[in-house]
């Protein structure tokens, strides 16, 4: 497989500073007020895309990621090392950018074209599809000034993944237009893959890294902390995350609940689809804490089969050992390995208190003839 | 939908595809194949700068000429007129100076606020940034054409007969001042982003600037028949503007020794009164030193541009 991206050991410093005095007179005569910091965005990040790969690059906020992408497009000149790119690329990095809207759609669409670096040419024979991909047809020899926000980014979006490029750099841009452009973009993405492109897809949502990478590359404050299949960067960086959490953890709870083990009764965790399951989780915590706990059920393909807090209903945690019995009244699952994890969020569901990734793997037997994930039961007559 | 030209490039392959480095400085020769590379994005802001700029106007880029038109026509009042410098052909020797001061100008004006304008393109597309700088001197060499064409017709119309010879001369000192001013716009537009303060200081530079080139004078005018007395003739072409001026008017404009039209029996020492050659040997000469700027500039820009982010 050929490497595409090969980035080696790239670091990106900032200057930061906290007095600005960019007039000649202040330069002149205080040469030396206004101190500068040196923040390091990035540091020594090396790693390779294959040709084909779609490679997530998952952190938080501030972790870097978007540094890294601009580095890797060009946008910013990383301060030591180089990225070795292979055939053409295209940003779906702040849509739009490029638009001057002055000009009508048309002339942007060239315009945005050439910035992308492809030629008059191959824009011309793009034209119509873009447009057509864009649903904006009757307006666009419209100032661009004129456009909605969502026409501007679906033409920018249209330019872009119409170009035809080797390498495809997506940055948190899937949340653009309604729901149906929305999907169509995804579909655009899936096929880029299925072409055998390479994409590069930045998001701290890890569901869209599950559902579309083969692997993943974890950034924590400028520091690549994983690089490989998508589940074990997605475990370490929800377990960074946690840390993460623990740290700036004003009430200081984190870390006072930790979740032990998920048993069954029986010891087994292999099941007949259609059965009921019963689950045991041991959780230990140092304080009572009153919260809701999650569960969420994946396929061995990162797809999410179920997510559920039982209706919020709360657990009461004392102090010391709990056991909490979840039930599941019936699974009707296909056949397959399915991964559990499960958690505990505060009473809003909005922090994660405790988490255990991949706490149990269930193994399900299903002898019917019904293929995919769920068993619908379903019937079929003629009437 | 058709989504025929996506089809059928599954299986392309990217092992003979040449690789881009990204680095944190490229050498100056990786940087101008990349700004040779990129020349279609130069022709395309170009054409988008010229076509903004008079979107909404009916007269479109006819403004282009007013402004010169005008200022042509208030220095021949005031120094013809009025003051009676007598110059024959006046008009002709003020045009022709004036279509090479008008593109350096506007270049430069434009040109240094640029990178600093249009910060939000800068951030987020990737580019040679001296592109932007360089499509300012584009838009400029556009009107420059233009104004280069109207002064054609009027030299026509008024059936003076240019120095033919001298043509010759015309590309090489059109290719200085280009390679000239770019060079000024790219490193004006880079340190402008640290120090704010250079587009209004240029302002005022450019004007000082305009009265140190013989645009509105004759050569017999200005300090260079002092310098050349001493032998320092080459003090007064340090302003690389003057040769290619000078130059522009002795293709136009043609006579070095005019007889003056106030005094009878006066001369004028209007240009120097080089051979062919020499004026030939000169421009090469200058256009040698404004690749050579040209390329410094380059290397200029390079370095600078690696922290434009930090203070956009």
């Amino acid at each position: 497989m050929v490497a595409v991206i090969d980035v080696q050991d790239i670091s990106k410093s900032f200057k930061i500073h906290h007095e600005r005095n960019q007039s000649l007179k202040e330069r002149l005569l205080h040469p030396r007020t206004g101190s500068t910091e040196v923040f390091h965005a990035l540091n020594n990040i090396s790693f390779t895309v294959g040709q084909g790969e779609t490679v997530g690059i998952v952190g938080h906020n501030g972790s870097g990621k978007s540094t890294l992408l601009k580095c890797i497009c060009g946008v910013l000149k990383p301060t030591s090392g180089e990225i070795r790119l292979r055939g053409s690329l295209a940003a779906l990095l702040e849509l739009g950018a490029g638009f001057q809207t002055e000009l009508s759609g048309r002339d942007n669409v060239y315009l945005y074209g050439a910035m992308l670096g492809f030629s008059k040419n191959m824009v011309d024979a793009i034209f119509d599809e873009v447009v057509d991909f864009s649903e904006i047809e009757q307006f666009i020899d419209t100032q661009v000034k004129f456009y909605s926000s969502g026409m501007y980014v679906r033409l920018a979006f249209a330019v872009a993944v119409n170009v035809d490029p080797d390498i495809l750099v997506v940055d948190e841009v899937l949340a653009v237009g309604d729901e149906r452009f929305q999907a169509k973009c995804v579909d655009r993405i899936q096929r880029f893959r299925e072409e055998g492109r390479t994409i590069l897809f930045v998001t701290h949502n890890a569901d869209q890294v599950r559902a579309l990478c083969d692997r993943a590359v974890v950034l924590e404050s400028g520091d690549m902390i994983a690089d490989g299949a998508t589940q074990d960067s997605l475990r370490i960086f929800r377990e960074h995350l946690m840390q993460d959490a623990v740290a700036h953890d004003s009430a200081q709870l984190l870390g006072t609940i930790t979740i032990d083990s998920v048993t069954t009764p029986e010891g087994s965790f292999d099941i007949k689809s259609g059965s009921g399951l019963h689950l045991d989780a041991a959780v230990t915590s140092q304080t009572a804490y009153s919260g809701s706990f999650v569960i969420e059920l994946f396929t061995r393909g990162g797809l999410l089969v179920s997510r559920s807090d039982a209706q919020g209903s709360p657990v009461n945690l004392l102090p010391g050992r709990n056991v909490i019995g979840i039930d599941l009244a019936q699974v009707p699952l296909l056949d397959g390995i399915y991964d559990l994890n499960v958690g505990v969020l505060d009473h809003h569901a909005n922090t994660v208190i405790a988490w255990s990734e991949k706490a149990a793997s269930i193994q399900v037997t299903y002898d019917g003839r019904e293929g995919g994930i769920v068993e619908l039961g379903a019937s079929i007559r003629q009437q | 939908m058709n989504e025929a030209p996506l089809v059928g490039q599954q299986h392309r392959s990217l092992d003979d595809t040449p690789v881009r480095v990204v680095s944190a400085r490229p050498t100056l020769s990786t940087r101008l194949k990349t700004l040779w590379s990129r020349r279609e994005l130069l022709i395309g802001l170009v054409w988008s700068d010229i076509r903004i700029k008079y979107k909404n106007s009916t007269l479109g880029i006819f403004w282009s000429m007013l402004s010169p038109a005008f200022t042509l026509g208030v220095y021949f009042l005031v120094f013809s007129v009025f003051l009676r410098n007598g110059i024959p052909n006046f008009v002709i020797y003020l045009f022709s100076g004036l279509v090479v001061w008008n593109m350096f100008q506007n270049s430069i004006n434009t040109a240094t606020g640029v990178i600093v304008d249009r910060a939000a393109l800068v951030k987020k597309v990737s580019f040679p940034r001296e592109i932007l700088a360089l499509s300012n001197v584009g838009a400029a060499v556009v009107y420059f054409v233009v104004q280069l064409v109207v002064l054609i017709i009027f030299v026509a119309a008024l059936g003076h007969a240019p120095a033919w010879r001298f043509l010759l001369i015309l590309p090489i000192s059109f290719l200085s001042l280009y390679f000239f001013t770019s060079a000024l716009a790219m490193v004006m537009s880079a340190i402008n982003v640290y120090l704010r303060d250079m587009k209004h200081l240029m302002e005022v530079l450019l004007q000082l600037w305009f009265w140190l080139t013989p645009v509105v004078y004759s050569y017999e005018n200005s300090i260079a028949p002092h310098l050349s007395r001493r032998g320092l003739t080459i003090i007064y072409f340090l302003n690389p503007i003057t040769l290619i001026v000078v130059t522009f008017q002795r293709v136009f404009y043609v006579g070095t020794v005019v007889k003056s039209t106030v005094a009878p029996y006066a001369k004028i020492n209007i240009l120097p009164t080089w051979s062919f050659d020499r004026f030939l040997e000169l421009n090469l000469a200058l256009f040698a030193v404004t690749v050579v700027l040209f390329l410094i500039a380059e290397a200029i820009f390079g370095r600078l541009e690696g922290n434009f982010e930090s203070e956009l």
